[in-house]
């Protein structure tokens, strides 16, 4: 780790005014990511702002029929939130298949998006839903937020209040998971929406997608059957170690049946 | 029976200090005025070095010192030595390349170590450790044993085709007649994966120098303390050796990582006295991954030679093993002779030969892990049985019945070295295949067919070679040093007793088992015993734990000192009683005149002896005795792993349901501890065989699984709850205890059942480690083409 000042603002506006102040200054959340990254000097920010303070980013509520979770929330109070398990159940599945309890813990849903993983889950779950990112100054719609590898629509000094999930009609997660990481190797996240079908796909490729041959044949017909007549194409997906891009492209088949089974369940 | 004597299942003595967080490991020791060293390491995996700058960090905050390779040259730190001398077939010695602290002309693997940087504070070395400039020139690189012969490569130029020798065991012309005479001949082409050992503490070294005494006292983590100090004094120079004190405190776990000779701790040491202040030095995880020795790394072509009902005639292995970059302590018996003379199994084979050739990469040194070679030999042999069984269309348990070595043989000469103690491999065969329920299995199959899952039962039976060594058949074979052990058995004044060991406790429970040794020897309270190790200040000269011999070669040490305790003790006994010696009869620590109950517990002996008012006249006041055990052959536990599985076929993903182990480990100490070496050895074995792989880029020698989020360490609910039981057992005759030595069974014998388990689901042989799309491919190609879309 290099050297860097510390501090933990009160509210939204001070750690914004903090970020436009100090250029080279990083948002902290549950530090999950940040921290290993610090730690293998992989980064050197100057500043570190700490959301930990800031309690209007933190908790879950209902607003309008939808749910809005807060950016700072962890993982494990999604995973074991009543509301959530109440309202869109597939989140609370979801949160709980995110590494450990540690991790759930300490990790949060607005550093997760935030940093866009190609593997992490959320990512899957705010696109699969079609959710709205709130941030200190506008809402971003998922199909615009996820623009590349650990790239989003975020300016530098802007920061994620919360997501906004509409309640689906129906809707599941189905993860395959790396053996080593933890992440996804593969992870579909399927719903139905008063918008229609959606399917979104995360750790296949260099970022989240939607997979619109299948959210078509899904708005068809609603079954796992509806999978077979659509192909993946695997020419977009990751080489690595871990799993060709062919093995890929099938498990995108294989967990699209099991959450589509799930969602119907 | 005495409360916590031999066979009792008691807590451990350590675990209140593990437990509560008070272990004493050597990055909790902190001495005044200590400095920090970092190493700086070669980002190519093979390159010229062209300059190291020291001006660059010159003046940086807080540095004190930037060491290189010709600084140590200048100093005379010897290189670095492998201790066992392996000859090839033509009769030429193994070809070394050399091993230098620090590198001076070339690096040769990605984590080589180049400079050590020392300042006042960790974080400052890091910074000057970031910024010292070294120039390189990068040159092609060589990885895998595909390639390591004709790579335009040479990891060290003085070593042609990159061979350090070509070496075999066994009798090549009685094979190749039975072979030539065999029904049937099976063969198979395995890959033994690569691992990194990872121990839950990384390594760690702090040096101090003392200019009055002339004294370096070095804590490190180490398995063999009194072998660091040795090899550091009389091949690196470091100190003399009586001038040189290795403290190994609490280390957390080594699985043979941590028995090696290392340029970090030499350098360290070195450093202490040139800087005259205390230097530590403390490894970061990703360093582990790539300066801790490696394990495995194998390839291998075997053949067995089978008549028509499936009786073993011969069989041929062809292997060639990955040195990595250099040779390691070692690194060259692991491969030769921790390997071949396992290839017999449990099995009658009237005729082995084994060739093996060892190659260098560039790639992290390879060297002991645990099992070191058994587990290799235990996959090739437990492999070609069951492909055997499958060509002949014999039952998998019943070929290893038809030709398991029977009770009665013993002792048994195998056609490869060894002479094997002991053993009733059937009476565990069947036992596990018992516990198992093997006989029900195809319903079970049926069941999970119904499901859309593919289930699968292996079979793993191994033998292992524990109880490393007899000295003078490992001298003859190569080994550098005696490979005895020893102990003493100190009594106060009060009664209670101290033990030193010269074996080493990093996780296996010495202080409780030997305590349970004393307990039940000498009749004193479990509570009264304390067990010292790990300081070559206080211990005798012992050659450290690994192998599974602490027990069979320590424990043994310790047994004898004891005898010579009671010896002693019956002496004064018979002086206080006034009766001769031949009628004072010991027992539960009480020395008695037959047929009497005139008697004296041996704490009131303990008294006499220190505080000699009746003393008899022709013996020392005192009451503690050595001893040093020098076993007359290896012990050879042995056991049957039974493992199912269930693999979804859609994803290639392996459960495993089931787990049952029967060993047998001779006469067991504690069987929790023992049944805890099991669980830990086995998970391990599934890790090699399901997740673990150490994997290199080919092109730039890159370690791409250099963390945990590629490198998969099996967790809790990768494994299943084990059944584990311990055969009657079959106590060995080469040590009075009876014990064999349970440290490294799990992992030697897990891979094999594991892998034959998961062939028997998918109907087709997988390579470790069996990653999902691995099985998934395997199954697309044999029996559910409809998988393939
Ligand atoms: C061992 C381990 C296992 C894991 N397993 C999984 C897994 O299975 N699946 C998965 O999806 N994830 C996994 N994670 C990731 C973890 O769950 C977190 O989601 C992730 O670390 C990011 O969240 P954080 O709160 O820790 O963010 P931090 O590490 O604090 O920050 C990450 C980045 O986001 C920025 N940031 C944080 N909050 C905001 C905000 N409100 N607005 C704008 N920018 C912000 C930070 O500046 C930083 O750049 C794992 C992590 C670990 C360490």
């Amino acid at each position: 780790m290099y050297a860097f000042e510390y501090h933990r603002p009160a509210s939204v506006a001070e750690a914004v005014r903090l970020l436009r102040e100090k250029p080279e200054a990083k948002l902290l959340a549950g530090g999950h990511t940040l921290i290993p990254t610090l730690k293998q000097r992989l980064a050197q920010p100057s500043d570190l702002v700490d959301l930990g303070g800031i309690a209007e980013l933190r908790g879950i509520r209902e607003e309008g029929g939808a749910l809005v979770i807060g950016a700072a929330t962890p993982h494990g109070e999604v995973e074991t939130s009543d509301l959530v398990r109440r309202t869109i159940p597939a989140l609370a599945h979801l949160a709980g298949e995110i590494g450990d309890p540690q991790v759930r813990n300490r990790g949060t849903i607005g550093g997760s998006i935030a940093n866009n993983d190609p593997a992490a889950d959320w990512p899957a779950a705010v696109l699969g839903l079609g959710a709205t990112v709130r941030t200190d100054r506008r809402e971003i719609a998922a199909d615009d937020f996820f623009t590349g590898m650990f790239e989003t629509a975020l300016e530098a000094d802007e920061i994620v209040t919360a997501v906004v999930f509409p309640r689906p009609r129906r809707a599941a997660y189905a993860k395959f998971p790396n053996p080593a990481s933890r992440y996804a190797m593969v992870g579909v996240f399927v719903a139905e929406t008063d918008g229609g079908v959606r399917v979104a796909v995360t750790g296949a490729a260099p970022c989240v997608f939607r997979l619109t041959a299948l959210e078509r044949a899904l708005a068809a017909n609603f079954a796992p059957e509806a999978v077979d007549g659509v192909t993946v194409d695997a020419s977009e997906l990751n080489s690595d170690i871990h799993a060709s891009a062919d093995y890929r492209a099938h498990l995108v088949k294989v967990m699209a049946k099991r959450a589509i089974a799930s969602a119907l369940g | 029976m005495v409360e916590k004597g031999i066979g009792q299942a008691v807590p451990r003595k350590e675990d209140r200090r593990f437990v509560t967080g008070r272990g004493r490991y050597v990055d909790d020791i902190r001495l005044p005025g200590q400095a920090w060293a970092v190493f700086v390491r070669s980002p190519h995996a093979h390159a010229r070095i062209r300059r190291v700058d020291k001006a660059s960090v010159e003046g940086m905050p807080g540095v004190l010192a930037v060491f290189t390779g010709a600084d140590a040259e200048a100093d005379g730190i010897g290189p670095l030595i492998c201790g066992w001398m392996i000859h090839s077939r033509d009769g030429t010695p193994m070809k070394v390349g050399t091993h230098r602290v620090l590198a001076t002309d070339k690096v040769r693997y990605v984590g080589d170590r180049v400079a050590c940087v020392v300042a006042e504070t960790l974080h400052q070395a890091r910074d000057a450790a970031e910024a010292l400039v070294v120039e390189y020139e990068e040159l092609p690189a060589v990885v895998d044993l595909a390639t390591a012969d004709e790579a335009p490569a040479l990891v060290h130029d003085d070593i042609p085709g990159n061979l350090c020798y070509d070496w075999e065991l066994g009798d090549r012309a009685a094979v190749e007649e039975a072979f030539a005479k065999a029904a049937r001949v099976v063969s198979v082409d395995l890959v033994n994966n690569r691992l990194v050992p990872n121990a839950l503490e990384p390594r760690a070294a702090l040096a101090a120098y003392d200019p009055g005494r002339d004294e370096i006292t070095l804590y490190l983590t180490s398995q063999n303390p009194h072998v660091h100090r040795l090899v550091m004094s009389a091949f690196n120079n470091i100190a003399p050796e009586h001038k040189l004190r290795v403290v190994a405190p609490d280390v957390g776990g080594g699985f043979g990582s941590k028995i090696f000779i290392y340029g970090e701790e030499c350098v360290v040491a070195w450093a202490a006295r040139k800087l005259g202040r205390p230097v530590k030095w403390r490894e970061e995880r990703g360093e582990a991954f790539l300066a801790d020795a490696h394990g495995r790394d194998h390839v291998t072509r075997a053949e067995l030679a089978v008549d028509a009902d499936g009786r073993f005639l011969a069989l041929r292995v062809d292997t060639r093993a990955n040195l990595g970059a250099y040779m390691s302590t070692f690194s060259s018996a692991v491969p030769t002779y921790l390997y071949a003379p396992l290839l017999s199994g449990q099995y009658r084979i009237p005729a082995i030969h084994a060739r093996v050739r060892t190659y260098y990469t560039n790639t992290t040194p390879v060297d002991a892990y645990r099992g070191a070679g058994r587990p290799e030999a235990c996959f090739v042999v437990e492999t070609l049985v069951d492909a055997a069984a499958r060509a002949l269309g014999i039952d998998r348990a019943e070929i290893r019945r038809r030709n398991f070595i029977p009770p009665d043989a013993f002792p048994y000469q195998t056609p490869v070295v060894m002479t094997y103690d002991s053993g009733d491999y059937r009476t565990c065969l069947d036992r596990a295949l018992e516990l198992a329920d093997y006989a029900g299995f195809e319903r079970r199959r049926q069941e999970a067919r119904a499901r859309g899952r593919l289930r699968g039962i292996g079979i793993g039976c191994y033998i292992e070679a524990c109880g490393i060594a007899p000295s003078q058949a490992a001298i003859s074979l190569g080994a550098g040093v005696g490979l005895w052990e020893s102990a003493e058995v100190r009594f106060t004044h009060t009664g209670k007793v101290q033990v030193y060991t010269g074996t080493h406790t990093h996780g296996q429970g010495h202080e409780t088992t030997f305590s349970q040794l004393v307990a039940e020897t000498l009749g004193v309270p479990f509570e009264d015993v304390e067990v010292i190790h790990g300081d070559t200040a206080t211990t005798p000269v012992g050659m450290g734990t690994y192998g599974s011999r602490s027990q069979a070669v320590g424990g043994e040490a310790l047994l004898r000192a004891c005898h010579k305790i009671i010896e002693k003790g019956r002496k004064i006994a018979a002086h206080l009683l006034e009766a001769s010696e031949a009628d004072i009869e010991f027992e539960a620590g009480v020395f008695r005149v037959k047929g009497t109950d005139r008697r004296k517990t041996i704490q009131e002996i303990a008294f006499a002896a220190y505080v000699p008012a009746s003393y008899p006249a022709d013996l020392e006041p005192g009451l503690e005795a050595s001893a040093f055990f020098d076993p007359p052959n290896f012990t050879f536990p042995s056991g049957t792993y039974v493992c199912e599985v269930e693999v979804d076929p859609e994803t290639g993903r392996v459960r495993i349901e089931k787990w049952v182990a029967v060993d047998d480990f001779g006469r067991i100490i504690n069987p929790l501890i023992v049944e805890g070496q099991v669980h830990g050895g086995l998970v391990q074995g599934i890790g090699q065989a399901l997740l673990e792989h150490a994997v290199y880029d080919r092109e730039s020698g890159q370690l791409l699984t250099g963390s945990f989020m590629d490198y998969a360490m099996p967790r809790a609910d990768d494994v299943p709850s084990f059944t584990v039981e311990f055969a009657p057992g079959s106590p060995t005759p080469s040590n009075t205890l009876g014990a064999k030595g349970a440290g490294e069974a799990g992992a030697i014998g897990a891979p094999a059942a594991l892998m034959n388990a998961i062939w028997d689901a998918v109907g087709t042989r997988v390579e470790m480690p069996a990653t999902p799309e691995r099985v998934w491919r395997a199954i697309r190609q044999t029996q559910m083409p409809q998988a393939a879309e």
